[in-house]
């Protein structure tokens, strides 16, 4: 099993070639963040910047978000999901695929910060690990959690945390993609009456404060204007009304529809820890069931908005 | 008690739908009153921005009808439209909308009784769901309520 100090370095070495080889003018990575348990983006134009990327398991931050923004050659320090949201963003010609150079790497699945903090409200000054656990240690103690217990919830159904099919090269011994979602509680849901439903969720945003930072951390929202800041027409007040937020959570869903890959950053970015993701996989099961679709995982596949068949199914229709 | 008359707003395309509105009158076919319609060049054009903000302003329902596929004026419009109506119509049921707010056909400019009958059905439909109370914003600055 290759040491993250082991990743590291690899990424490293990988990112300095490129660099010298003119194959990448600038490499998107991650380095160590100012606190414990947090990485920060990492953006290396030199051979001394390339020193300070690394891999952890608080890399959760999905990079893939920054190359629209980029006209030039960029590698890509990315895991499996930022590797399909790189597709994702290439098959919908935002970035040029001969300017883009994905760095794969296995991935374990990233951790959920605010599910530890829970579990361990004492101040941690450092966080180390291994493969099977995360030490946190602080003023006069030390303790160590169960990496698989405090796991993000997307990253429980990933299929596909290895980049293989599409990354340039790969870093760290293979894993392997773990048993898809199965919607279960969707499905247990779409049973109960539609006040049941409703109830469940606008309970789930509550507590929104529509600050955006989903939208923000979201690699597929690159909309040079956003529907919620248009302002002729307004389509969602500014106020706190429980419909705006509503309206906001479902037609941000809807935005992603076919084209988001669960990369989690959505709530990751969030500061009120709201499960938005569930909006999506309303859409996600809808997709897979009617058109057999998941998104990101070859570069020659069409999105399922973006074409149709004649005979495509939709009974509803009178 | 009087019936519950309820406000729909009806998104029709340009080259059938609407088309078949205007023969249904032209024909002296009766049907019901209750929709205010807003006239798209195509389905295709139909943002599901439209649909919630429909609702969001207090709308009972909200009909969406245009050409048969196949026939779209623009070739391939309501092709696209439709697929986006599977996941928008099952998005917004699955989330709690009661299922007959929110109607879907195609009409073509020929199909006067067809439009007849659809636009009874779906008034019905409305109707047994009742007034939308949580769809709509809580404070309406510029509802239908007023242009009823
Ligand atoms: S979703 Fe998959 S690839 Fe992404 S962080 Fe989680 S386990 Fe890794
Ligand atoms: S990040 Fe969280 S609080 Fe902010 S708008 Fe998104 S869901 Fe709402």
């Amino acid at each position: 099993m290759m040491s993250l100090e082991e990743i590291s370095q690899k990424i490293q070495a990988s990112a300095k070639r490129l660099l010298a080889e003119g194959r990448a003018e600038v490499v998107i990575g991650y380095r160590r963040g100012t606190t414990p348990l947090t990485v920060a983006p990492h953006f290396a134009r030199t051979a001394e910047d390339c020193d300070q990327l690394v891999w952890s398991s608080f890399a959760k931050i999905n990079l893939a978000t920054y190359l629209p923004k980029y006209p030039g050659k960029v590698a890509l320090v990315a895991k499996g999901c930022d590797a399909r949201s790189a597709v994702g963003q290439v098959v919908e010609n935002q970035v040029l695929r001969e300017n883009l150079y994905i760095i794969g790497v296995a991935c374990n699945g990233m951790v959920d910060v605010e599910r530890i903090l829970a579990g361990e409200p004492r101040p941690a000054f450092e966080a180390t690990e291994d493969q099977a656990t995360i030490k946190l240690s602080g003023e006069g103690w030390i303790t160590s959690l169960a990496r698989e217990e405090v796991l993000r919830r997307n990253c429980r159904v990933c299929v596909s945390r290895t980049p293989s099919a599409t990354a340039d090269e790969v870093i760290g011994d293979q894993t392997e993609p773990l048993s898809a979602d199965d919607f279960a509680d969707l499905k247990e849901l779409a049973g109960r009456s539609p006040a049941d439903k409703l109830a469940y969720f606008k309970g789930l945003v509550k507590e929104c404060l529509r600050c955006y930072a989903c939208r923000n951390a979201c690699p597929l929202c690159y909309c040079p204007v956003c529907f919620v800041d248009e302002t002729r027409p307004q389509w969602l007040g500014k106020s706190q009304d429980e419909m705006d937020t509503f309206t906001f959570h479902v037609l941000r869903a809807f935005h992603c529809a076919g084209r988001c890959t669960s990369c989690g950053a959505c709530e990751t970015a969030c500061p009120m820890d709201i499960k938005l993701r569930e909006f999506n996989r309303v859409l996600e099961s809808e997709v897979q069931k009617d058109w057999q679709y998941t998104p990101g995982l070859t570069w020659d596949q069409k999105p399922p908005l973006t074409t149709y068949r004649p005979d495509d199914e939709a009974e509803f229709i009178k | 008690m009087s019936q519950f008359e309820p406000k729909i707003v009806a998104f029709f395309c340009n080259w059938c739908t609407y088309g078949a509105a205007d023969l249904a009158g032209v024909s002296r076919l009766d049907y019901p009153p209750n929709f205010r319609v807003v006239r798209l060049p195509c389905t295709g054009r139909l943002n599901p921005k439209y649909i919630l903000e429909a609702f969001k302003l207090g709308a009972d329902g909200v009909w969406v009808s245009g050409c048969h596929p196949g026939d779209c004026h623009y070739i391939s419009g309501n092709y696209y439209a439709r697929r986006k109506f599977v996941l928008l119509h099952h998005m917004l049921e699955a989330i709690g909308l009661e299922p007959g707010r929110l109607n879907f056909s195609w009409i073509s400019s020929a199909e006067a009784t067809k439009f007849q009958e659809v636009a009874k059905d779906v008034v019905e439909k409305v109707r047994a769901c009742g007034p939308n109370i949580n769809f709509r914003k809580a404070e309406l600055e510029l509802g239908l309520s007023e242009v009823a």
